[in-house]
């Protein structure tokens, strides 16, 4: 299957902007991308090893957080693997904003 | 600093659209091509803002059209270089809740101050550092291109 990689990662990814891995399930999937590419680990995993909050993995167009099995969702060798960190944020309330100014 | 070139395109389309949303904030996405040099910004592309219950003074781009964005991206030999959302009625820079929520390492984050519905002004800031440990932003200068002139803007 093919994992892409977004652009903040492939530094660390041999500057690849996709990887083919062979796994039977999206956790096995990543490990064979983190054993290609240890660097990775720490930025896909807490030190706990949990895949960190803010990294979202689409199993083609399906969110593997919703997905029954979740990370260990059966893969196919035609399937892709899209690691999309998220993209938010925002300003503090405005009294915040205005107990800073004063 | 860092250097952010943008077509004049892409910073006015940028600035259009915090305006049309105003009081809300925008967002969406610079796409780009890797050089030696760095990127170089080809176009930028509206994203909806999901967060409709606090749109004032937040953002967020849904994971699912970002998959989609960078999936057209990539077919057209382009990568997500960057971001871009607006700050009404505040000044262009990052807050906490900007920085806390970045993790686009090495990619700019363009904000522009929209003041009663008027884009004012608009600033970039990369990503830097290694990891979420030690991430920062840095400001960058925004150079606006033409074809015949480049003009600075710090």
């Amino acid at each position: 299957m093919t994992i892409y990689i977004p652009t903040p990662l492939r530094l660390y990814a041999g500057g690849q902007d996709a990887v083919e891995v062979d796994a039977a399930t999206v956790a096995g999937a990543l490990d064979a991308l983190t054993e290609a590419h240890p660097e990775l680990r720490n930025h896909l995993f807490t030190a706990e090893g949990k895949l960190r909050a803010f990294v979202n993995l689409y199993l083609n167009d399906e969110d593997v957080r919703y997905l029954p099995e979740k990370e260990e969702t059966a893969v196919q060798a035609g399937d892709t693997l899209s690691i999309i960190p998220s993209i938010a944020g925002g300003l503090p309330p405005r009294r915040e904003r205005l107990r800073r100014l004063l | 600093m860092s250097k952010l070139r943008l077509p004049r395109a892409v910073w006015d389309a940028v600035r259009a659209h915090g305006e049309e949303t105003y009081p809300c904030e925008c967002c969406g996405a610079l796409l780009g091509r890797s050089t030696a040099e760095g990127w170089r910004i080809e176009t930028a592309v509206r994203a909806g803002n999901t967060r409709t219950d606090s749109a004032h003074n937040r953002y967020q781009i849904a994971a699912a059209e970002l998959v989609k964005i960078e999936r057209e991206a990539r077919g057209q030999g382009l990568g997500i270089a960057g971001f871009y959302h607006s700050h009404p009625d505040h000044p262009a820079h990052w807050s906490l809740t900007d920085l806390s929520e970045a993790h686009w390492l090495g990619c700019s984050y363009v904000i522009t101050a929209v003041a009663k519905g008027k884009a004012t002004e608009t600033n970039s800031f990369l990503l830097a550092g290694a990891s979420e440990e030690d991430k920062r932003f840095e400001q960058e200068t925004i150079q606006v291109t033409d074809e015949s002139i480049d003009q600075d803007r710090s």
